[in-house]
């Protein structure tokens, strides 16, 4: 009997102790869901009072739906600079032997992580004021970009490394120029690791505050990330309703890009090589 | 015309190792040519040099009388399978099969026409939308294949070609391989590490070691007379029988037994000459009374073969050497109990004497027009 007390009593704990965990996570979700469509949203989460008055009422905001546009603009910029650069390195790191390749690549990648990091926002912004870049778009795609380029060299030469060179010998020996290897072979082989480093690019362009924060002054220019930033009520106190509501349409573009691109590209490989 | 002539080929990786050492070759039009040897003998390095994928450290590569040693692979109209068949895997069969006219800048409906009529030769015509993934082993082998014929080359480079088949799907490819080049008659150069392969495929074969071909000829001649111990103990389902010897006027003394030296190599020898008696286990009869010239030793391991079995048996050492060993091949019904001793007698002219590794006497056919050495 003790036994199979003790055995639901744990059962019972178990369950209790997953229940609270996934409350934990599932929670801000469901006021992510429920707070735009209410009409006096507070910090916790209820049933709403259903109204599209937030949403209209975010749409007067003059900056808010401009920096979604934003937003997609840097991302867009960042993740194109990301993959075409990373694939050509990768491509060139992965099948040309230079000494010295291994150490560069760690190298890289220990360093990005304190290039876009707040250690080095002094010298950057420096940067940024010297090149004419202070207040530009560019200035943060290429800022961003630089950040973001060890990693996604590092992730695409494992794909570009994992690809058979005898694709690419075999349509060399059919007359194939470089460029029509690129085109015809490597790229759509390499596709799925184009598309993952793609919505990881966006992924963290979209989330990215500070260097958008510091280096573009014009409210007109800001992305998503720092006008959520400025949503107050006139006592300085954070608008939840128009915060709720502008959660909601940040987060969305993210999520779509996810579901298009594992739906469109996948993360499948079709094998053409008998092993 | 499409032979392929090789002349002082040489290619030296970075870092010094010498893949090929200064080599001469003469492929003929329509030939079905076999590299064979040891992995790391070469035979892959002179394919793709061949091909193009490697380039010459030294020599030249004629393909059809124009010189193609510096030409990229593209243009050396050659076409080629790789061992691992390469097929493109997010192509259509039918894609795969078209890709060789795409670069050819032939327009999409003429080389999906095409592709589709290369493919029914090779009886792929049910697969042409599949991807290479959802292919068996030998259809990929046979779109490879199909790809390869699409672009009419001059010259078919095979790496390999059979070694990624399960072992009864191989014999049947080895058949159509061997019917298919026969229908197109185009020159074909294929690569492999198995001597069966090699012998049953081939018109010609060169065995090749340490970056050196060390023989080159038909099938029958790397079989009957190899041209030295290397190419004796590598040819041939088991290797050759080769024992130690010395001359003594007309004959040799084998393992304490006195036997013939073989005609061809009779005016070359000397009273007293250290040499090497080789003999095929196929070339030998086994006897269970005692006959006159033949070898005796004891029975002691048997080991079958099907329809027939293969007899090892000790021969006594003599004052000056250890005992050796002799593997003879005997039809089924007549395997000899272990520990039996048997009597071994040399087929007649099948015998040969080797002196430092080398072949003694050559009395093979003239050698086929354009071989050199």
């Amino acid at each position: 009997m003790t036994v199979s007390w003790r055995g639901a009593l744990a059962q019972i704990g178990r369950y209790t102790f997953v229940s609270v965990v996934l409350g934990f996570f599932a929670l801000p979700l469901l006021w992510l869901a429920t707070a735009p469509f209410d009409r006096t949203p507070t910090i916790t989460t209820s049933l709403p009072e259903f109204t599209l008055d937030n949403f209209r009422a975010l749409l007067d905001n003059p900056y808010a739906v401009r920096s979604l546009w934003n937003s997609i603009v840097l991302a867009g910029g960042t993740a194109a600079l990301v993959v075409t650069f990373a694939a050509l390195a990768a491509y060139a790191l992965s099948r040309v032997r230079i000494p010295g390749r291994d150490a560069l690549l760690y190298g890289l990648l220990l360093l990005s992580s304190i290039v876009t990091g707040t250690a080095t926002m002094v010298p950057l912004f420096e940067l940024a004021f010297r090149l004419n870049l202070i207040d530009s778009q560019l200035g943060v795609i290429l800022i961003l970009s630089g950040g973001l380029l060890p990693a996604a060299i590092f992730i695409l030469k494992d794909f570009m490394d994992s690809t058979p060179t005898s694709y690419e010998e075999s349509a060399r020996v059919f007359g194939a120029s470089p460029l029509q290897i690129v085109r015809h072979i490597v790229l759509p082989v390499v596709r799925p690791g184009l598309a993952t480093v793609a919505v990881w690019a966006v992924a963290g362009v979209w989330g990215n505050f500070l260097v958008p924060f510091l280096l573009l002054r014009s409210p007109d220019k800001a992305p998503a990330a720092v006008i959520m930033y400025t949503l107050y009520t006139e006592g300085g106190q954070a608008n939840l309703a128009l915060l709720s509501t502008f959660s909601l349409l940040y987060s969305l573009p993210v999520v779509l890009l996810f579901v298009f691109v594992s739906s469109r590209y996948g993360f499948r490989f079709h094998g053409g090589i008998k092993r | 015309m499409s032979a392929i002539t090789l002349s002082r080929l040489t290619k030296v990786y970075p870092g010094g190792v010498r893949a090929l050492d200064a080599l001469d070759l003469s492929i003929a039009d329509g030939e079905f040519f076999a590299l064979l040897g040891p992995s790391g003998c070469g035979k892959t390095t002179l394919l793709r040099t061949i091909a193009g994928l490697e380039v010459a450290t030294g020599g030249t590569v004629e393909i059809g009388e124009r010189d193609v040693t510096n030409l990229q692979p593209g243009v050396r109209d050659v076409a080629m399978v790789f061992q691992d068949y390469a097929l493109f895997p997010h192509m259509t069969v039918q894609d795969n099969i078209a890709y060789p006219l795409r670069i050819k800048k032939v327009d999409r409906s003429t080389r999906q026409d095409k592709a589709a009529g290369t493919a029914a030769e090779l009886g792929l015509s049910a697969l042409l939308d599949r991807r290479p993934a959802q292919l068996s082993g030998g259809q990929q082998q046979r779109v490879a294949l199909a790809r390869a014929m699409a672009c009419r080359p001059q010259v078919f480079l095979l790496d390999e070609p059979l070694s990624n088949l399960d072992a009864r799907l191989r014999l049947e490819a080895r058949t159509f391989l061997k019917r298919l080049q026969s229908e197109l008659g185009v020159t074909c150069v294929f690569v492999t590490h198995d001597q069966a392969e090699a012998l049953a495929l081939a018109d010609r074969i060169a065995v090749m070691d340490g970056g050196r071909i060390r023989q080159v000829g038909t099938p029958v001649d790397v079989f009957r007379r190899p041209a030295n111990t290397f190419v004796a103990g590598f040819i041939g389902s088991t290797p050759m029988n080769l024992l130690d010897a010395e001359v003594t006027g007309d004959e040799v003394t084998v393992a304490g037994v006195r036997l013939a030296v073989p005609e061809a190599a009779r005016p070359l020898v000397s009273d007293g000459d250290q040499v090497v008696y080789g003999v095929r286990p196929e070339y030998l009869d086994l006897h269970a009374e005692a006959v006159g010239g033949a070898l005796v030793g004891q029975v002691v391991v048997v080991e079958n073969l099907g329809s027939s079995s293969l007899v090892s048996l000790d021969l006594p050492g003599s004052d000056s050497s250890a005992g050796a060993s002799c593997q003879v091949v005997v039809p089924e019904g007549r395997e000899p109990s272990l520990g039996a001793t048997g009597w071994v007698l040399p087929r007649e002219g099948r015998s040969l004497l080797y002196r430092d590794g080398e072949l003694l006497g050559t009395s093979q056919p003239a050698p086929v027009a354009g071989v050199p050495g």
